[in-house]
């Protein structure tokens, strides 16, 4: 026990005199927060668009007032000639132009029926899209200011509610997503390179001619890094929870051994990956760039796993941080308990045994 | 001599055909310096490896320190010390770290590591640098250091697989203070080199060839044998029969 400390306490020196392992355990999961909590969000806010009023009338004001108060849009100008609505779509920085036609009050209050144009920049269609919702949904808001007693007999009213995320808060889906890469990330990363480092420097040997038994060896470098992936974990539930205003609705404790397993899996994949490569950027490489894809692809935080085509969603199932993804939205937005997510917790759980057995087992192999 | 450290038997190790070590046989006495030639790939490396339980020989005797290479290789573990070829202390650790970690590994107690790290860095001066980083060492001083630490838990043998590459022969021949000293206080030296002026220094050398060992005695014996002037002579008259090429 006593040798298996002084092991522990030398990765720490290492840990910490090596800035580039610093910056990769403490700042990398700051900063995918951050850019993935503020800069990458599928909300539209303050979208630019003109207004084209050859109305003028008392309804097409009203309406002009309630676009210009929605948090969704800044009305950069109004503008009269066709021309001039090309020309600003042009310049890039308008996303949406509201056209209203003469006479457009006068064929709302007699005619039963008016028009109104909404002209987009298709060219990004999701925005485009996203954009004329907003809008036709402010238009039929207008319409039932106006004549709240409509002569429609039977009519369907849709309630929407959103649960758990009733703000339609872009970052309650991100956050849990970039807690699974980060923490994949770091976890093989770290370990993997820890490890190959050793062999590299020739220290490896020493170890393994040393009593040390190889298993030790390998469990000494797991520890420490769980320790430090643990902080990692805090470090980022505290952002998410203080600057993201994520809530954790779940039992923490709950969520804390949920991702203790997730940790100890990524761990284990990062000794697998130490004991097939050979060099430290060779183990690097596999780690990040080969972790990194596959996380992002396969995890389902920005590409929704039930619209790929079914191989694809065969092989996502071998990736272990589609399971914690999983299972931590159900803890920190639903607030649901194990009885729930057991059954990912238990493929999770498979997945780390046999990940950590295989990877002792081509440690061992290796060396006679 | 009565006790001997080493003893080999017809220790031979197959990798599929390929027979690496090819039944060997040889005794090391205690306290001996007893040196382990060979040309790169004659085997040396894998003999080495299978005395310092690191792999299964694949038949044949051996017991290293009176202990079984098949069946007791963690006592075997306990009993040696072992420096390799590439320099192995932490680059990123203090001169003392390094002395703790590895006495630590080793189950030395606080206070053992106290006494014996200071003890130790006296002996090579490093006073001064006890708190610098190992990184920031010249090579010799490493290498040194490297020795001494390889031995600090006092084993019965140390295994040094060319210790002294890369290093000036002013410092070379200080490192040989180092291993002489330590076969003074019955420490016994098993040691693989290139340079033939360190065989030399050697009570008794093997020189492999293709696996096997061709020749075995002192260094004043085999020049006598070969009727050679120096030890380079005796070493390429049995370099020129290998048959398998360096890798």
């Amino acid at each position: 026990m006593k040798q298996f400390m002084v092991f522990v306490r030398k990765e720490f020196y290492h840990v910490f005199r090596d800035r580039r392992t610093l910056l990769i355990l403490f700042g990398l999961p700051v900063m995918q927060i951050l850019l993935f909590g503020y800069a990458l969000t599928t909300e539209i806010k303050n979208a630019e668009i003109i207004i084209v009023d050859h109305a003028g009338d008392v309804a097409s004001q009203q309406l002009t007032t309630m676009i210009a108060a929605s948090k969704y849009f800044d009305i950069s100008a109004s503008v009269l000639s066709d021309e001039d609505i090309y020309k600003s779509f042009k310049k890039g920085k308008v996303k949406c132009a509201v056209v209203f036609p003469i006479g457009f009050g006068n064929d709302l209050l007699h005619g039963q029926t008016a028009q109104i144009q909404l002209i987009a920049d298709a060219a990004d269609p999701n925005t485009a899209k996203t954009l004329t919702n907003y809008l036709t949904a402010i238009i039929a808001d207008y319409q039932q200011q106006i004549n709240p007693t409509a002569a429609i007999p039977m009519r369907i009213e849709p309630v929407t509610r959103m649960l758990y995320n009733p703000e339609l808060n872009g970052s309650m889906n991100f956050v849990p997503g970039v807690m699974a890469l980060v923490l994949m990330i770091i976890c093989t990363t770290l370990t993997s390179v820890s490890i190959v480092r050793e062999k590299e420097m020739g220290t490896m040997e020493i170890l393994l001619v040393s009593p040390f038994k190889p298993t030790y060896v390998v469990l000494a470098k797991a520890v420490p890094y769980l320790a430090l992936s643990m902080i990692d974990l805090i470090i980022i539930l505290l952002l998410s929870v203080f600057l993201l205003d994520m809530p954790i609705r779940g039992n923490i404790i709950l969520l804390f051994l949920e991702s203790t397993l997730f940790i100890i899996c990524c761990l284990s994949l990062g000794l697998l990956i130490s004991s097939v490569t050979r060099t430290q950027q060779i183990a690097m490489m596999v780690s990040m760039m080969g972790m990194m894809l596959p996380t992002i692809l396969f995890t389902g935080f920005i590409f929704p796993l039930e619209n790929m085509p079914l191989p694809l969603q065969l092989i996502s199932n071998l990736v272990p941080s589609r399971w914690f993804y999983v299972i931590i939205k159900a803890v920190m937005l639903k607030g649901l308990g194990i009885g729930v997510i057991w059954k990912e917790t238990l493929v999770l759980a498979g997945m780390t045994t046999a990940l950590l057995v295989i990877s002792i087992k081509s440690f061992k192999t290796r060396l006679s | 001599m009565s006790e001997k450290a080493i003893v080999c038997k017809d220790l031979t190790k197959r990798f599929g055909d390929f027979v690496a070590v090819n039944h060997i046989s040889f005794d090391v006495d205690k306290g001996e310096i007893f040196g382990f030639l060979g040309a790169n790939g004659a085997g040396k490396t894998t003999a080495m490896r299978m005395l310092c339980g690191l792999s299964y020989p694949t038949s044949g005797e051996a017991t290293v320190a009176g202990y079984n290479v098949f069946k007791q290789q963690e006592a075997i573990k306990r009993n040696i010390g072992y420096m390799s070829q590439k320099f192995s202390l932490y680059e990123s650790l203090t001169v003392r770290e390094n002395i703790r970690f590895y006495g630590g590994v080793y189950g030395l107690s606080d206070k053992q590591l106290k006494e014996k790290g200071d003890e130790l860095i006296t002996k090579l001066g490093l006073e001064k640098e006890a708190k610098m980083m190992v990184g920031s060492l010249p090579l010799g001083w490493k290498q040194k250091l490297a020795f001494s630490v390889a031995i600090i838990h006092q084993p019965r043998i140390v295994f040094l697989d060319e210790p002294t590459g890369g290093v000036d022969p002013v410092t070379r021949r200080q490192f040989w203070d180092l291993i002489y000293d330590a076969a003074a206080n019955g420490i016994t030296v098993f040691v693989t080199t290139h340079y033939m002026d360190e065989a030399e220094y050697c009570n008794r050398i093997s020189i492999m060839v293709d696996g096997r060992i061709d020749a075995l005695d002192s260094p004043a014996n085999l020049k006598k044998q070969y009727d050679a002037a120096s030890m380079n002579e005796v070493f390429y008259a049995l370099a020129r029969t290998a048959k398998r090429s360096a890798d």
